[in-house]
C-alpha cells in the first residue's frame, strides 16, 4: 500500500473499505460513513491531544547531541508528569529514516539530558540501551511548559513537511497525553458528530496516551506496544452499559480505543467500568473481543501491531483478500491514510442468531460471547 | 451568591494579569475554581502565580497562530480537562483612538488577531476538552469578552468595535452549533471598567463613573455558577 504523504486530516477523496460480519468488503467514500453505521450503535473515540513529545538537545556528559522521544507514562494524572518512559535517538531527525540514524552516546543512571529549557536525569535504561526511564526536573507547570515550547510531534520519514501540533491534534482533542495521534480519529469532525446525533448514534470517548507505532530498532518494536494508561469517563461506561442492553453495536474508532476498553472489560467480567487503567495485553487471533463489535481504523501494513489486533476481528484469510483489495483498490496507508471499518466476524460467526448478516443485517448478540467458553 | 457550583470548575482565563482578566483570576480563585490563566508578560504571570497558589500562569499570547496548540495544551495539561474558557484578552487598536479612515489596515488587522481569531482558535482547539465535559454533566460554557461598542458605532473605536461586533456575531453562530454537544457560548459585556484599556482610550474618564472590574468579574461569576438553562437565556 502506498503512504499518505500529505497531512491532511480529512482529504475530500478519502476512502472507506467495510469488511462486514460476514466478511465481505465494501467500498466507498468515506463520506459515506454513518451510512453504516445504525441507530443506537455509539461510537467511541480517543480524545487524546496529541504530545510534542520529540524533544532534541544534548547529553551533558559527552556532549553529543540526542533526540528523546517520550514514549511512556504510568499514569494519565495531571501532576504525574515528571517520570517518562523515553527512547533516545543520536544526531540527525527524522529527513533520516529512524532506522538510519546514528546511536546515542551511552547512557547511563544518573546522567543529564539538556533539552531546550527542560533538565531530565536518566533514572535507569530499561533493558536496551536507547530504551530509559527519566525524570524532568521542576514542577508540572514548567515541564508541561517546557514541552509545550520545546517539543515537536513525532514527526514521520514518509511524510515531507514538518508536523504541527494542529496536524496531529483530532477534532475532538483534550488531554495531551498521546505520544503519536490517536489518527484514527482524524475522520472525526463536528460535522460528523452532528450526523452521528441525527441518526441516533451515540458518540463518547475515552481517554488513551498512544504510544510509538514504531521504534527504528527491531528488537524494541517487538517490545511494543507498551503499557498505556487510559481513563474511561463514567458517562461513557453509562453509555456502553444501555447501548448493549438496548442491542446496539460497541463501535472502537481505532486500535487504542479498542484496547483500553477490552482491557477494562477483562478487568471486570466482560463490562468496562470507568475509570483509570493500565491497557498492558496484546490483542491478535487468539483474542476473544468482550465488547467491541466493530473497528474504525486506518489502513495498516502487515507485520505491524495494528495489523496484528485486526486479526481478533477477522480470520486471517479475510484479512489477507482485505489487504490486497486495499492495495488494487489504491488506497493509502499511514496516519494520514484511508480507513477501515471492520466488524467483528468472528462473535458473529460464533452467535447462532445472525442469520443472513450484511450492511443493516442484524447484529451478533454480544451477550452471546460471554458464554463462549 | 452560592459559590457552591464554582468549586474545581476548571476554568482558563486570556488576559489574566490585568483588568478584568485580573479580578476573574482573584474571585475564581478565591470561589474555589481551579485557575490558569494566559498572557504575554512572563514576569507578570509568573508574580500572579505566585500571588495566588494554586493559579496556573501560562505565557502566551493569543493573536499568535502558532501559539494556540502551546496554549491550549498547557490549559489542559494544568488543568485536567476544562469546563469554562473566557476569552478576556482583548487590544484596542491604535491609541489615542482615531477615524477608522485613518486607521492603518495593520492596525485594524492586529484587532481582529487578539479580539477574533484569537479567541476562535483557542475556543476550537479546546473544544475536544469542552465537549468532554459537556458529556460528563459539568456545563462546559466559553464566555467572550464584548462590549457595547460592539452593537453601537462609536465614532473612533472602528477597529475594536468591529472586531467586538464579529465576535459577538462569532459567539451566537458558535451558540447555536454547539447547543447539541453541550457547550453553552455567551458574549458578555462587562460595561466601561475603571481598566487599564479603558484607560488608554478615554485617559480622561472619572474613574468614579466607571464599573469597577471586580464588580463585573462577580457578574460573570453569577453566570458561570447559573444552571446551563439560565445561561442559554443571557446568551447574546
Amino acid at each position: 500500500m502506498k503512504a499518505a504523504s500529505h497531512p491532511v486530516q480529512r482529504p475530500r477523496d478519502a476512502k472507506l473499505l467495510v469488511i462486514d460480519e460476514a466478511g465481505r468488503l465494501h467500498f466507498a467514500p468515506r463520506s459515506r460513513l454513518v451510512e453504516f453505521l445504525r441507530p443506537g450503535d455509539l461510537v467511541i473515540a480517543n480524545d487524546a491531544a496529541t504530545l510534542p513529545a520529540s524533544l532534541h538537545g544534548t547529553h551533558v556528559r559527552s556532549g553529543m547531541p540526542i533526540e528523546v522521544r517520550l514514549a511512556g507514562r504510568r499514569s494519565l494524572r495531571v501532576h504525574d508528569v515528571r517520570d517518562f518512559t523515553a527512547i533516545v535517538l543520536g544526531a540527525g531527525d527524522h529527513r533520516t529514516r529512524t532506522e538510519d540514524r546514528p546511536a546515542p552516546p551511552m547512557l547511563c543512571a544518573g546522567d543529564t539530558l539538556a533539552l531546550g529549557p527542560l533538565r531530565a536525569t536518566v533514572r535507569r535504561t530499561l533493558g536496551h540501551p536507547r530504551l530509559i526511564a527519566l525524570r524532568f526536573h521542576g514542577g508540572a507547570d514548567s515541564i508541561w511548559a517546557g514541552i509545550a515550547q520545546h517539543g515537536k510531534p513525532i514527526q514521520y520519514a514518509h511524510i515531507a513537511d514538518s508536523l504541527a501540533l494542529w496536524d496531529v491534534w483530532t477534532s475532538v482533542a483534550a488531554l495531551p497525553v498521546a505520544f503519536e495521534p490517536p489518527s484514527a480519529g482524524f475522520v472525526l469532525d463536528w460535522d460528523l458528530l452532528h450526523a452521528l446525533r441525527e441518526r441516533d448514534i451515540g458518540f463518547a470517548t475515552l481517554t488513551h496516551a498512544a504510544g510509538i507505532s514504531s521504534t527504528g530498532d527491531a528488537a524494541l518494536d517487538a517490545r511494543l506496544p507498551f503499557d498505556e494508561p487510559y481513563y474511561i469517563p463514567q458517562s461513557t461506561a453509562q453509555a456502553i452499559e444501555s447501548t448493549r442492553r438496548r442491542g446496539g453495536r460497541i463501535v472502537a474508532v481505532g486500535t487504542t480505543v479498542t484496547r483500553a476498553l477490552e482491557h477494562a472489560a477483562a478487568r471486570n467480567g466482560g463490562t468496562p467500568r470507568a475509570g483509570h487503567g493500565v491497557a498492558n495485553q496484546r490483542i491478535g487471533a487468539t483474542t476473544r473481543l468482550r465488547v467491541v463489535n466493530a473497528m474504525l481504523s486506518g489502513t495498516h501494513e502487515a507485520g505491524s501491531s495494528h495489523h496484528e489486533l485486526l486479526r481478533a476481528f477477522v480470520p486471517e484469510a479475510v484479512l489477507l483478500h482485505a489487504d490486497a483489495a486495499l492495495a488494487a483498490h489504491g488506497y493509502l496507508t499511514h496516519e494520514f491514510g484511508d480507513s477501515v471499518l471492520i466488524r467483528d466476524m468472528r462473535t458473529s460467526l460464533l452467535a447462532a442468531s445472525v442469520a443472513s448478516p450484511g450492511i443493516g443485517g442484524p447484529m451478533a448478540e454480544v451477550d452471546s460471547l460471554e458464554s463462549v467458553p | 451568591m452560592t459559590h457552591h457550583a464554582l468549586k474545581h470548575l476548571r476554568v482558563a482565563i486570556t488576559g489574566g494579569t490585568s483588568g478584568l482578566g485580573l479580578a476573574l483570576v482573584h474571585a475564581l480563585h478565591a470561589a474555589g475554581a481551579n485557575v490558569a490563566f494566559v498572557a504575554r508578560d512572563a514576569q507578570r504571570v509568573a508574580s500572579t502565580a505566585a500571588r495566588l497558589l494554586g493559579t496556573h500562569g501560562i505565557v502566551g499570547d493569543v493573536s499568535r497562530k502558532d501559539e494556540t496548540h502551546r496554549i491550549a495544551l498547557q490549559i489542559n495539561a494544568a488543568l485536567g480537562g476544562l469546563d469554562v474558557l473566557i476569552n478576556n484578552a482583548s487590544t484596542l487598536g491604535p491609541t489615542p483612538l482615531r477615524p477608522l479612515a485613518d486607521t492603518d489596515c495593520e492596525d485594524l488587522e492586529t484587532a481582529l488577531a487578539t479580539n477574533l481569531l484569537g479567541p476562535f482558535r483557542l475556543s476550537k482547539a479546546l473544544l475536544g476538552a469542552l465537549a468532554a465535559s459537556a458529556r460528563e454533566g459539568r456545563g462546559a460554557h466559553i464566555v467572550n469578552i464584548i462590549s457595547d461598542a460592539a452593537v453601537t458605532p462609536y465614532a473612533h473605536w472602528g477597529a475594536y468595535g468591529a472586531s467586538k461586533a464579529a465576535l459577538l456575531h462569532l459567539s451566537r453562530i458558535w451558540n447555536e452549533e454547539l447547543r447539541e454537544h453541550g457547550i453553552t457560548v455567551t458574549a458578555f459585556d462587562p460595561g466601561d471598567m475603571d481598566t487599564p484599556l479603558h484607560a488608554a482610550a478615554l485617559p480622561d474618564a472619572d474613574p468614579a463613573t466607571l464599573t469597577r472590574p471586580s464588580d463585573a468579574a462577580r457578574e460573570i461569576i453569577a453566570l458561570l455558577a447559573a444552571s446551563p438553562h439560565d445561561r442559554a437565556g443571557v446568551s447574546a
